[in-house]
């Protein structure tokens, strides 16, 4: 299946330092299939760009995270949007303190991403949006799959469903979430879809059997 | 069998979480759905009642579960393109723009002008097409059965612009990763213009109809109320977040398509009530005209699609895109492995954020005040579930 193709290559993870991260996008970049299209008149992106790469983000409130977390974060911006890679160890008071110091009052989403060749297989993101700043920021975090993510249920009412929708498609947990069930699924189903290990066609078949009375819901 | 396939009835685990006094006999666990005509669709809410009061609610949902999401790994960045019109399906062209456009930034492509007033035409129509099926539902769920057949009618002449224009009326892909596929057809301008004409006074109409009376007055005020702090802790946006008094909406905060070209207002409310949220999308509708109006005035010439490989391979890299759908905040967090499928596409549903808020807005209110803030909070169910 796809899966197989698809889990090798994965994206890799921006490097500390931004020549290392420069680097190692380049390789990636010959275009394969593009026939040579004629370069048009009227002013339009060349047909395959090589890529932009993530560059470090300072600003005064990287400074302050920085003042405050030391080397547990590595800020980066790619295509105009910030993004944050926190250590799993600080995210929870990271998280704290870009809701209550930076105004980040708004937690727009909760998502996770499989790597399963990575040892960290699973990286979890939190979009945030300040209303008094009119500003994103992505957090972002890599954990394993036997760790858990501390849960922002606590600091965002919106993150409960949210969460819950992680573990159900993904199988992690959230420390401190005060209901963590599945939500999309039925509740004794087994398996997480959006992991790469789940096929597209593969389901619970006992659970179908028992519960529709079918053989098979394909 | 092993106890992992049994089924747990949420019902049970419902009572299970209760608190002592709930033995009472007062108290009477109620299942609102799966299938019941005022939760538009296929949502299940169980109801805690004491008598008529409402004492707690829990949304079961994922009956129309899809994998969405998961299929989106396994298409190409084109083939995916179809499948978002199929989560929110009455506000499909808005789906269709959040993906194409968040495709668009990861390929760092820009659709040309022309391109990007034809979406924002076809978007704002949409808007009001959501909007006028919101209103006829919400409001034959309280009882008022004319305003259905109203804002059907009415609403049929915008599906007849979509069909003409892309040959679809509901799920309409009508947009294309890079611009449009379609250049707009002989006389786009005068059906739109006309369709601004014919419906602008078509709003008094509702209007006539609600706005004063006595029944939906009171049917609506004061039900369902929701902070501007409590939807911003709940991330509910959209009508229902400005209905609350926040002036907040994506076109004008960062704007997309070619927003910041028009004039227009953000409509707010004050109480945050069902009465109000009424109110606010009434005036969305007409700010739509007004968009509309000044877009097809305004639509330049030239190219509809930039220009972009036949196949599509993203740099190594991920984004975050999120547009104003008529429902609110549509996000789309797409990671690309620099192959020819998504690496994961992640669709955050404003219906499925929103519809988390509805607990805190009936707790305290009666049974039929449920079915209002249902219908208030319009959510489509194919996008909660994906």
């Amino acid at each position: 299946m796809a899966d197989e193709t698809k889990g090798s290559d994965q994206p890799a993870p921006p490097k500390p330092s931004e020549g290392a991260a420069a680097a190692s996008e380049k390789p990636a970049a010959p275009p394969a299939a593009t026939p040579p299209a004629a370069k048009p008149a009227v002013p339009a992106p060349p047909p395959k760009p090589a890529g932009p790469v993530p560059l470090p983000w300072e600003s005064e409130m990287v400074t302050r995270l920085r003042q405050r977390f030391g080397s547990g974060l590595q800020p980066f911006t790619y295509l105009g949007q910030n993004y944050v890679i926190a250590d799993p160890s600080i995210v929870a008071q990271m998280l704290q303190e870009l809701r209550d110091e930076e105004q980040f009052d708004y937690c727009v989403d909760v998502t996770a991403v499989h790597y399963p060749k990575r040892e960290k297989q699973f990286d979890v993101v939190w979009v945030l949006y300040s209303f008094p700043r009119n500003q994103r920021v992505r957090v972002k975090t890599m954990i394993a799959e036997a760790e858990s993510a501390p849960s922002a249920t606590a600091l965002w009412e919106s993150a409960n469903w949210l969460e819950r929708e992680v573990f159900d498609m993904f199988g992690l947990r959230f420390d401190g979430h005060p209901d963590l069930r599945r939500i999309l699924l039925p509740d004794g189903w087994k398996g997480h879809p959006l992991r790469k290990d789940y096929g597209i066609i593969q389901q619970d078949q006992e659970w179908v059997q028992i519960n529709l009375g079918i053989e098979s819901g394909q | 069998m092993s106890e992992s396939t049994t089924r747990t009835d949420p019902i049970l685990a419902f009572e299970e979480k209760k608190d002592p006094t709930f033995l009472d006999a007062t108290e009477l666990v109620l299942n609102m759905g799966p299938q019941h005509p005022s939760t538009h669709g296929v949502l299940r809410v169980i109801l805690k009642l004491d008598g008529e009061k409402v004492l707690g609610t829990e949304c079961v949902i994922g009956y129309l579960h899809r994998g969405v999401e998961k299929i989106a790994e396994h298409r190409t960045y084109a083939m995916f393109n179809p499948y978002v019109d199929r989560m929110d399906y009455v506000a499909a062209v808005s789906n269709g723009l959040g993906y194409c456009e968040a495709v668009e930034k990861l390929l760092n492509v820009e659709a040309p002008p022309r391109a990007q007033y034809i979406r924002v035409i076809l978007t704002e129509l949409n808007r009001i097409a959501s909007h006028q099926l919101w209103l006829g539902t919400h409001a034959l769920d309280i009882g008022a059965m004319t305003p259905l057949f109203y804002t059907f009618r009415d609403r049929e002449e915008v599906l007849k612009i979509f069909e003409r224009y892309c040959g679809a009326r509901l799920t309409t892909h009508s947009f294309r990763i890079g611009g449009c596929q379609y250049e707009t057809y002989e006389g786009f301008e005068q059906d739109v213009k006309k369709f601004c004409d014919f419906f602008e006074p078509k709003i008094d109409e509702y209007e006539q109809l609600l706005t004063t009376n006595r029944i939906w007055v009171q049917r609506t005020k004061g039900v369902g109320i929701l902070s501007g702090p409590d939807c911003k802790a709940l991330g509910v946006t959209g009508p229902v977040l400005r209905a609350s008094g926040v002036k907040w909406d994506l076109r004008k905060a960062q704007p997309y398509a070619a927003y910041k070209d028009f004039e227009f207002e953000i409509p707010t409310g004050q109480n945050g009530d069902t009465y109000d949220r009424y109110l606010v999308r009434v005036a969305e509708m007409r700010q739509s005209l007004r968009i509309i109006r000044q877009a097809v005035e305004g639509i330049p010439e030239g190219a509809i699609m930039a220009k972009i490989p036949k196949v599509l391979k993203p740099p190594v890299g991920e984004i975050y895109h999120s547009i104003e759908a008529p429902k609110g905040e549509l996000g789309y967090f797409v990671v690309s492995d620099g192959s020819t499928q998504p690496y994961r596409v992640r669709v955050r549903p404003p219906s499925f954020v929103n519809l988390q808020a509805l607990n805190k807005m009936v707790i305290g209110g009666l049974v039929a005040d449920v079915v209002a803030v249902i219908g208030t909070l319009d959510i489509v169910l194919g996008e909660v579930d994906r």
